[in-house]
């Protein structure tokens, strides 16, 4: 895994630096809370509705015991004892002080942790694959890639005010666990016909109050010329991206406007002028970061581990487990095995400090040092030996992160809504936990089958409602909390952006809701559907009747 | 006379400017002057036949690409930030020393903060009009502040990955250390030396003639 060096630890190190005097000015009153919001927004420090709120970035999602650690001292001893893990590899403090913020950056730098680029227009943290370096189908390893582009994207002196935000993911899998075609920049990364490293660059996804699938914008970009050629989509963004209405200045809206064709034109021009070789890294630099990530530790085993077969017959709460929690690595007797933060009752992503230190515990001894931060809210054990699988699970269950329900009903992507976010229009919270509630029995769960609930507060979409096979979306009716709910998206290879089932709902009605679309599903579901498939087939109608049925 | 910042040899000072801005409606007093691109294609030829150092002000929206056949002719350029958020002439800039060649003043005009002083240095601006009342003393720490950068930019400064290609660290996966014979730079030595080597080559940077909180979604 990548360690920082001298001179990452010093741009952590200036930059803490930087902030720590920029709050003393703040502090001290010689600027007003005014001057010093964009700065303070430059830090991933934001002022919401009852403190301040610090995003911590957890780079490609990637965590060792010790940033877990640290993660839980700095939660522990300037928050309220948890954390709030989100869809984008960060990690949300919502109970900040301002005279905090300082001390808390020293800390997390002390571990390679920082909340650098958090929020701001500017090229946000990098997220990619959480099962890279442990995927069957990768080509190569995603966080090499996604470190390149962390490196180039930090500080970066022309496109830290861009039109907005901006945000890229990376895979090297065709199964897509990043979300890539809902990113400003989604990256897939193959081998081409002659065996070379290339990119499928995505340009102009995105959810929020207009969604769109990013389209392919270039089919083969020669990996080494990754950076380059990001340089070239950023300068067209930044020069002629529309700034004048801040509903419309995603770069999805550019590229919806122009064309895609038209906007790959325009890339390919500026690529043209494009002095490449003063802007791509040299081999060498690219076989620094890449050997940083070279598989370490494993040992040879067996594919079939007869102590985790054993303990499967022997308990059916550990098969569940196994069917849900438990996936196939690319090495032979290792498995992947998920950690689920959506406990029915509890705020889905969030994590105690004593949780996080009891998953760096497992990380250290059963995990080759490494955990990861998925796009669903969950954590991962990426590198567990299929024999200690059962023993993980134990020690997960005793931490309350034994729940079997990755994928299910229950694990549900929210946002943190009106409870905490002064965008929200509605709590997105309590929904989840009324939804979870009733799906509680692993055994209902796991009947339902896959399927994914989205929740967000308002329509900047942070719960990713868009692309949920359920999607609910708070919307505000006359200061009432009412619901919106859509049908069939999907944030994966078959991404589709959902369908309008009706009209909003109050808030006591969601649950019962979901109830009903659940029946409608298991009515009409043949055999081997998933609930996104039934949807697929049947369409909206057995769904809309099953919901507004009694409104007729 | 008014001031302005200029970047000399990473630092920030404080000099008198000998331009004046002038407004398209504006009558045109004597002098060096900084109009318009509109005004420059007016009435470019006579000032600068007159013998005068001409400047002009490039909008946000407006190409710098347009001024390519004029640059050699002109002094300076200023840029325009209508907004400190709007980052357009970070780009222009780049182009105009990376792309252009131009060798002239660069000059950051308008909602000018020190926030932007870091990254305005590294876009390649070498002159600047704050408007929040800030010196060169903060300019010049904000313009230090940072031993490293990860990127070439316009201002020649070595990003990391030559630094790293230069102290030949063998990296193991776990542990960076030098190779045997070298010795890796203290943090003052690569500040001093980055400063050193990186700002303001000469072939770059000849002088001029004369001198919602928008937070959200994740």
């Amino acid at each position: 895994m990548y360690r920082y060096d001298d001179i990452d630890q010093q741009m952590l190190a200036d930059r803490a630096a930087e902030f720590r005097a920029q709050c003393q000015r703040r502090l001290a009153g010689d600027i007003s809370e005014e001057q010093f919001k964009p700065i303070r927004l430059m830090n991933g420090l934001y002022l919401q509705l009852h403190a301040y709120m610090l995003r911590i970035a957890i780079p490609y999602g990637s965590l060792t015991p010790a940033k877990l650690r640290m993660l839980a001292h700095v939660a522990r001893t300037y928050d309220r004892g948890y954390g709030h893990f989100t869809t984008r590899c960060n990690l949300q403090l919502h109970w900040i002080k301002l005279r905090d913020a300082p001390d808390i950056l020293d800390q997390l730098a002390s571990v390679g942790l920082h909340a650098i680029q958090t929020s701001g227009n500017c090229i946000r943290n990098l997220t990619a694959d959480p099962w890279a370096g442990a995927a069957a189908d990768e080509v190569d390893d995603a966080r090499v890639w996604a470190e390149v582009i962390r490196q180039w994207a930090t500080f970066h002196p022309e496109f830290s005010f861009l039109p907005r935000k901006f945000k890229i993911a990376v895979t090297a899998s065709e199964t897509d666990r990043a979300a890539i075609r809902v990113y400003d920049i989604g990256l897939r990364l193959r081998r081409d016909d002659t065996g070379e490293l290339a990119f499928q660059v995505l340009v102009g996804g995105g959810l929020g109050r207009t969604p769109y699938l990013g389209p392919v914008i270039r089919e083969r970009l020669p990996a080494r010329h990754l950076l380059s050629y990001l340089q070239a989509v950023l300068r067209a963004y930044n020069r002629f991206g529309r700034r004048d209405n801040l509903w419309k200045a995603r770069i999805k809206v550019m590229v919806a406007q122009l064309g895609a064709e038209a906007f790959a034109r325009q890339v390919e021009e500026e690529w043209e002028k494009t002095d490449k070789a003063a802007v791509d890294l040299p081999d060498e630099e690219l076989a620094r970061i890449r050997a940083a990530f070279a598989p370490i530790g494993f040992a040879t085993l067996p594919p079939r581990s007869a102590a985790f077969e054993a303990a499967k017959r022997a308990d059916p709460a550990f098969a569940r487990f196994a069917r849900h929690n438990v996936k196939p690595h690319k090495i032979p007797g290792y498995a992947l095995v998920d950690v689920s933060l959506k406990t029915p009752g509890e705020t889905p992503g969030d994590c105690s400090s004593a949780q996080m230190e009891a998953i760096a515990d497992l990380a250290e001894r059963y995990s080759l040092g490494e955990a990861r931060n998925t796009y669903q809210q969950n954590l991962l054990l990426p590198h567990v030996r299929l024999d200690d699988v059962p023993e993980v699970w134990r020690a997960l269950k005793a931490a309350g992160l034994g729940e079997p329900n990755i994928g299910l009903i229950t694990d549900i992507i929210a946002c943190p809504g009106l409870d905490y976010c002064a965008l929200a229009n509605a709590r997105a919270i309590p929904i989840a936990q009324d939804i979870a509630r009733r799906f509680a029995d692993p055994a209902l769960a796991e009947d339902v089958g896959p399927l994914d609930i989205k929740i967000s507060g308002c329509i900047n979409a942070c719960g990713h409602h868009h692309v949920g096979a359920i999607g609910i979306l708070g919307v505000d009716k006359k200061g009432e909390e009412y619901y919106q709910v859509t049908l069939g998206g999907a944030a994966d290879d078959a991404a589709a952006v959902g369908q309008s089932l009706g009209p909003a709902l109050s808030a006591d009605k969601v649950a019962q809701a979901v109830e009903d679309l659940v029946g409608a599903y298991l009515r009409e579901r043949q055999s081997g559907e998933r609930f996104i498939d039934t949807f697929r087939r049947a369409g909206l109608a057995p769904f809309k009747e099953a919901v507004y049925a009694d409104a007729h | 006379m008014p001031t302005l910042i200029r970047w000399r040899e990473a630092r920030a000072v404080l000099e008198e400017d000998p331009f004046t801005a002038v407004g398209d409606a504006d009558p045109m007093p004597p002098g060096d002057v900084i109009i318009s691109v509109k005004r420059f294609q007016a009435e470019g030829e006579q000032l600068l036949g007159e013998g005068r150092a001409v400047g002009v002000r490039v909008e946000a929206e407006e190409s710098v690409e347009a001024l390519a056949y004029d640059l050699p002719r002109l002094s300076l350029v200023a840029l325009a930030f209508p907004k400190f958020k709007d980052g357009r002439a970070f780009s222009a800039a780049r182009i105009l020393r990376e792309r252009l060649g131009f060798g002239g003043e660069v000059r950051a005009v308008g909602d000018v903060l020190l926030e932007q002083a870091k990254f305005m240095i590294r876009c390649g601006f070498d002159a600047f009009e704050p408007a929040d009342g800030t010196g060169p003393a903060e300019w010049t720490a904000a313009g230090r502040r940072f031993r490293h950068v990860y990127q070439r930019a316009s201002d020649g400064r070595e990003p990391a990955f030559v630094e790293r290609a230069r102290a030949i660290v063998l990296y193991t996966g776990d542990h960076a250390e030098p190779a045997r014979g070298r010795r890796r730079k203290t943090p003052e030595e690569a500040r001093e030396g980055a400063l050193a080597h990186g700002f303001g080559p000469a072939h770059r940077f000849p002088m001029a003639l004369g001198g919602a909180d928008a937070q959200g979604p994740i």
